[in-house]
């Protein structure tokens, strides 16, 4: 029970301690993060983070909106992975439904699920690094992410906000030399990876700032249910994707990078192999993309295409109903994990039977990883407390939601 | 391609080893289990809940070693109103299990797993801050995401989606 993340207490338990706040304004917070100190010097006594500044309700929001317009909410729960969250959302309650995918859409799905793995983990680098002190990585990363989102625009015609994966298949079919793009970003991107470990990973300052800091073991890992790069950097080989996998993900060959230090440097390491990773299962998908259609044959469920509307009566009348009152989704609950950038990103989605979602549930895997944060920082100076928030990789959206 | 139908009959499911494992323990322990869409359901009785979850987490064929939710699904106006929901993940085996409480909406209160999976501490103060069920013996009952003096459970279903209540 030791290591339990207690509430906020704003007074200090000692007489030689004090009390400081670092937040939801801090920079190194990555967003509304509010985090109470108590200190003895520069020396972390008791670290007590504060959540819910970002809190929406879009779980309640959900209930109210039928299953297709769920959709965009998703987006905005991971702003840094938006794909991987309309992945997991859309993946349950195909689910639910019983929907077959085509295999294009399945391969599409990958492609860019790991597209926004790259992105996210660019973001989060670039901030990491800027965190700690090392500003010029930022500036590579951001560079890189700049032509990632502007494929996401390309296809989806949003930079951020895609909602590119809908309920059935895809939005909408890539636009030619889409893939052209891809290629060649798929291309020059591992000599971009060299470029950031070049500057990081035998840099002596930066294995100072990381090495031995905020060190997490397996067992309190497990205990507290981190996952995803947080608990494999502490030794645990486990990988939704390679594990339980999902949309396609058993027809691609990668490597889990895991690492046995358990500390802020392991989990940078873990990070940047997965960059390596992820950018050879966008080539393989590439290599293999299948042909044929890109939406599932479900009239009920799947939009019709603008063309077959303008043409023929029973598709026109689908549209209609789909817009207006929506889909009967058969009554049941479905809980679908897949592995986003942070970890276990689960939606849990029970359906009454009607055409809007009786519950929907977000599994947020920065929830369960921010309650590592005391645990590493405990007894350690008030500096690592910066380096353990920015390895952690927190996103306050999805923690708050 | 229509869902099979689920299969609720716990004759058929006796065989499941979660399942075998918790009604040998306890014959009380499992009141009744759903096998729907690949994903196992079983319905433990509320004062059984702990004890259950120790059994899962330490069985040695199938440790599920880690809480991967915990979450609430209101069904108001029926009763037993509320579900508490947990979903075990075994790293090990690469299986999940979701586990159920059934609880009563006059006073929903069920004990805390945070002895078990120190996890559950900000799930369950999710649940308690969003849905106002109360989880005996955790250390740190507090709201979490909500405001501290905030008045009622949002995600309750007689609470509506907007405007003043």
């Amino acid at each position: 029970m030791a290591h339990l993340t207690p509430p906020v207490v704003t007074e200090p338990t000692q007489d030689r301690t004090m009390i400081l706040n670092m937040g939801p304004q801090h920079p190194s917070t990555h967003g509304v993060l509010r985090v109470i100190l108590e200190i003895d010097g520069e020396t972390v006594v008791r670290i007590m983070p504060d959540i819910g500044y970002l809190h929406t309700g879009i779980e309640k929001t959900c209930e109210a909106k039928f299953y297709q317009q769920v959709v965009p909410l998703t987006d905005r729960i991971d702003y840094l992975c938006p794909l991987t969250n309309n992945l997991c959302y859309v993946l349950a309650v195909e689910k639910l439904l019983g929907l077959e995918i085509p295999p294009k859409a399945q391969w599409m799905r990958v492609l860019m699920n790991e597209l926004t793995r790259i992105n996210s983990h660019l973001v989060w680098l670039g901030t990491h690094a800027m965190d700690i002190g090392a500003l010029t990585v930022f500036l590579y990363c951001f560079r890189e992410r700049e032509d990632i989102l502007r494929m996401f625009e390309m296809i989806s015609g949003q930079r951020m906000m895609t909602s590119y994966f809908r309920i059935g298949g895809l939005a909408l079919e890539p636009p030619l030399g889409f893939f052209e793009k891809v290629r060649e970003f798929a291309e020059r991107f591992p000599e971009k990876v060299d470029e950031y470990e070049n500057l990081l990973t035998g840099n002596p300052i930066w294995g100072m700032r990381t090495k031995g800091v905020a060190r997490i073991t397996a067992e309190d890992a497990l205990a507290l249910g981190a996952s995803g790069p947080t608990l494999r950097g502490s030794g645990i080989d486990f990988d939704l994707r390679r594990d339980m996998p999902y949309t396609g993900y058993e027809n691609f060959k990668f490597k889990v990078p895991v690492s046995q230090d358990g500390d802020v440097f392991a989990r940078y390491i873990c990070r940047v192999q997965e960059l390596r990773e992820s950018i050879g299962i966008v080539r393989q998908a590439l290599d293999g993309m299948p042909d044929g259609p890109i939406k599932a044959n479900a009239p009920h469920v799947v939009l019709p295409d603008r063309e077959k509307m303008k043409t023929q009566m029973e598709a026109l009348i689908y549209h209609f109903k789909i817009i207006t009152e929506g889909f009967a989704v058969p009554a049941g609950e479905v809980y679908q994990a897949v592995e986003s950038p942070r970890g276990e990103m689960g939606y849990y989605v029970v359906s009454d039977g009607t055409a809007k979602p009786y519950r929907v549930h977000m599994r947020a895997a920065c929830l369960a990883n921010l309650q590592l944060l005391p645990k590493m920082c405990e007894g350690r100076l008030i500096a690592d407390v910066v380096a353990a928030i920015g390895s952690i990789d927190i996103v306050l959206g999805e923690i708050d939601r | 391609m229509p869902p099979t139908p689920p299969i609720t009959d716990l004759e058929q499911l006796k065989g499941h080893p979660a399942i075998a494992r918790l009604s040998g323990w306890n014959p009380a322990a499992v009141q009744a289990a759903k096998f729907d869409r690949d994903e196992m359901t079983v319905y433990v009785g509320a004062p059984c809940l702990r004890e259950a979850c120790v059994l899962l987490r330490d069985d040695a064929s199938c440790p599920f070693n880690f809480l991967s939710d915990v979450t609430c699904v209101d069904w108001y106006p029926s009763e037993p109103r509320f579900e508490v929901v947990y979903h075990l993940l075994s790293i090990p085996n690469k299986e999940r299990i979701r586990l159920k409480v059934r609880l009563e909406g006059s006073s929903p209160v069920v004990d805390t797993v945070t002895s078990v999976w120190p996890a559950a501490n900000y799930f369950e103060r999710e649940v308690y801050d969003l849905f106002g069920v109360r989880f005996h013996g955790h250390p740190y009952l507090r709201r979490l995401l909500m405001p501290e003096d905030w008045e009622g459970s949002p995600l309750r279903k007689d609470y509506p989606v907007e405007g003043y209540r």
